[in-house]
């Protein structure tokens, strides 16, 4: 591999590892479409910048976009309190009117200059590694620099206010009454949320940034219920993923900002789909074995009550279970395998009884008081 | 007298804006609102494949946006029904993933298909009225027709469903239904606004006409024939307007103007209502 491609995967490594601590306070906190609204007001925010410094080169157009994800954050945040607008309807409002405004004043006043608005959108990280730069002797592409920096300061935040986050996190009122100044916290949040965007989209484009964001924590989310392997979890998903993404984008020889963020869509699919606890298998294998082990029981009490009784040879006749018990053959016969093998049933000249084991089981189940008040309440309802 | 051109573009963008603004109240008042910003990014993969599997004309391409832009409102619904993700999440996560999707295929038609004159990229992301004809006038109308068709058929469960979906559920009536109707109608919507209007800026037709009229009506029905007012307004002055502050040396984008219009229109309506206290 040439050293101008492991720098492209050292940049969209880094941009990774800078986006995961924001993407998971945004996550948590419900606000993954004020990301999506910061990254597309960063246009407007360069372009203002640009009339003032008047050079396409300049520090102050990103300090520019990320003032404009902060201000479009203090516009939601005012017409929410009016009362009169929804979260999701300011959000609707603001950016668009904020991004018309930036291409507007494009049309007007840039004609001359070549601000690619696809590269804006798209990113890049192609090109992240023709600008070097110098650090400690080494030579680096610059973006990979800035993002690395952009990590250290969110991992210096998260480290700092970690008690605080945890709290705001889980219990913004409680947070309040504390007097932890949620305000205060929330802003800061939003300023990283707002330097990891306009630091990364130079490498994977506004939209995105949105994909590293929000995809790698929920994949993650889908793998663990605790913080602090959340943020690893959703680090470690999504560094890989934007190294895999990469080379196979150097193989197939197409974009990187595409290739890689279709690959954080499949690696959720995949995890969505297996995932050991939360995901479609284990869901279904669990509602399977729930309804079995429910029909068990049931199967063992419809039993108990016909113990000894003369309806018995009808009731508990082999042949008969699935009409009585309004189940398919293939489901009764399973089901009494099942039983026979735990010893709960014996089967002889085709009618089941139960064994002592089984009798307990089902004595047991009768006794438990979920189970009885369940098979009463028909019977309270029609009362009432 | 405006010239003919004018008169088919402004006729296309006031249509546009009624048909989003009668649609998008509805996503508001579900609180769905960004529903229309990720079909409408969600719709790229769409046009690209439609591009990619011999669809030249312009109905092949918007049918394209059309398919996955249900697509990814079907993606968004099941992965929200079975985990534990919040809505806000699978919507953003969803609408990256497949605006990625749709940036690869591009990129693969860029490169692969010869003579692929496909409109760039600047095209689809801010539309261009200015390039409206007849024949997208009258595919605009008919599908805006049968949008306002569905919505009268439908009126019933739907405006129970908007008002309260609890009660609407307790009813027997399929609240899944109702928003998966919905979440068709929006496609179409926004479909027909993509190429004069573009993705970015769609977004706010959806939003920005229900918002301003909410500030005057409580009453459903008035409410959408209102917004749907507001939007076609907005069509008009933002069309208008671009056409007049532009000349020779400056164009002035149409698509921008009519987002800065309807959004100037909720500001105002914001303004009045927090004036007379109600």
């Amino acid at each position: 591999m040439s050293r101008p491609e492991l720098e492209t995967i050292g940049v969209m490594a880094a941009m990774a590892a800078a986006c995961s601590l924001p993407g998971v306070l945004l996550v948590l906190r419900r606000m993954v479409l004020v990301g999506d609204a910061i990254s597309h007001v960063l246009l407007p925010g360069i372009v203002i910048a640009y009339f003032f410094v008047n050079d396409a080169a300049s520090p102050f157009l990103l300090l520019g976009a990320a003032l404009s994800g902060v201000v479009t954050v203090a516009l939601v945040e005012v017409l929410q309190r009016s009362r009169l607008i929804k979260e999701d309807a300011a959000i609707g409002l603001v950016f668009p009117a904020m991004f018309s405004i930036g291409v507007i004043l494009v049309s007007m006043n840039l004609r001359n200059v070549h601000l690619d608005v696809d590269r804006v959108l798209l990113g890049s990280a192609e090109l992240a590694c023709i600008n070097p730069t110098e650090v400690f002797g080494w030579s680096l592409p610059r973006a990979m620099v800035v993002l690395l920096a952009i990590t250290l300061i969110n991992l210096v935040f998260l480290l700092l206010f970690l008690k605080e986050l945890q709290l705001v996190i889980f219990d913004a009122a409680l947070a309040a009454s504390f007097g932890f100044m949620p305000f205060l916290l929330h802003y800061a949040m939003m300023t990283i949320v707002s330097l990891t965007t306009v630091a990364a989209f130079e490498a994977v484009g506004s939209v995105l940034v949105l994909a590293f964001f929000a995809v790698p924590v929920a994949t993650a989310r889908l793998l663990t219920h605790r913080l602090l392997p959340l943020f690893g979890l959703s680090a470690i998903v999504g560094i890989v993923t934007a190294i895999g993404g990469t080379m196979l984008a150097f193989q197939l020889d197409t974009t990187i900002a595409g290739t890689t963020t279709t690959l954080l869509g499949l690696v959720f699919c995949v995890v969505f789909c297996f995932a050991p606890d939360s995901g479609l298998v284990a869901q279904y294998l669990r509602r399977r074995q729930q309804v079995r082990s429910l029909h068990e029981t049931m199967l063992l009490i419809h039993l108990l009550t016909h113990e000894k009784t003369p309806a018995e040879i009808d009731e508990a006749s082999e042949g008969n279970l699935p009409r009585h018990l309004a189940w398919t053959a293939t489901h009764v016969n399973a089901l009494v395998s099942d039983a026979k093998s735990k010893g709960l049933i014996i089967v002889q000249n085709g009618i089941c009884r139960l064994t002592d084991s089984g009798r307990r089981s089902a004595q047991q189940s009768i006794r438990t008081p979920g189970f009885v008040s369940i098979t009463d309440r028909p019977g309270k309802s029609r009362d009432s | 007298m405006i010239d003919p051109t004018l008169q088919t573009v402004t006729l296309g963008t006031a249509a546009i804006g009624a048909v989003a603004g009668l649609v998008g109240t509805f996503a508001v008042v579900r609180r769905q609102s960004l529903q229309g910003d990720a079909i409408s990014h969600a719709a790229l993969p769409g046009v690209s494949l439609a591009f990619l599997l011999g669809g030249r004309s312009v109905d092949m391409i918007l049918l394209g946006a059309a398919v996955t832009g249900l697509l990814a409102m079907l993606t968004v619904s099941v992965i929200v029904r079975n985990s534990r993700l919040s809505f806000d999440v699978v919507l953003g996560g969803v609408l990256a993933v497949y605006f990625g999707l749709g940036v690869t295929l591009l990129e693969y038609v860029k490169r692969n298909v010869s003579g692929a004159t496909l409109h760039g990229l600047d095209r689809y992301l801010f539309g261009q009225a200015a390039m409206m004809r007849n024949d997208d006038l009258e595919a605009i109308l008919a599908l805006g027709g049968v949008i306002i068709v569905v919505l009268l058929l439908f009126w019933k469960p739907i405006q129970l469903v908007a008002f309260d979906a609890d009660f609407a559920h307790t009813l027997g009536f399929s609240v899944r239904r109702v928003d998966a109707l919905l979440a068709a109608l929006l496609v179409a919507a926004v479909v027909i606004g993509l190429q004069a209007i573009g993705v970015v800026l769609m977004s706010a037709l959806i939003v920005a006409p229900a918002v301003a009229a909410r500030q005057w009506t409580s009453r459903l029905a008035t409410l959408v024939v209102l917004a749907a007012c507001l939007g076609a307004l907005a069509g008009v002055g933002g069309t208008l307007l671009s056409h007049w502050l532009s000349d020779d040396s400056l164009r002035i984008p149409t698509g921008p103007t009519i987002v800065l219009v309807v959004t100037a229109m909720v500001a105002i309506s914001l303004i009045l209502n927090l004036r007379s206290g109600r």
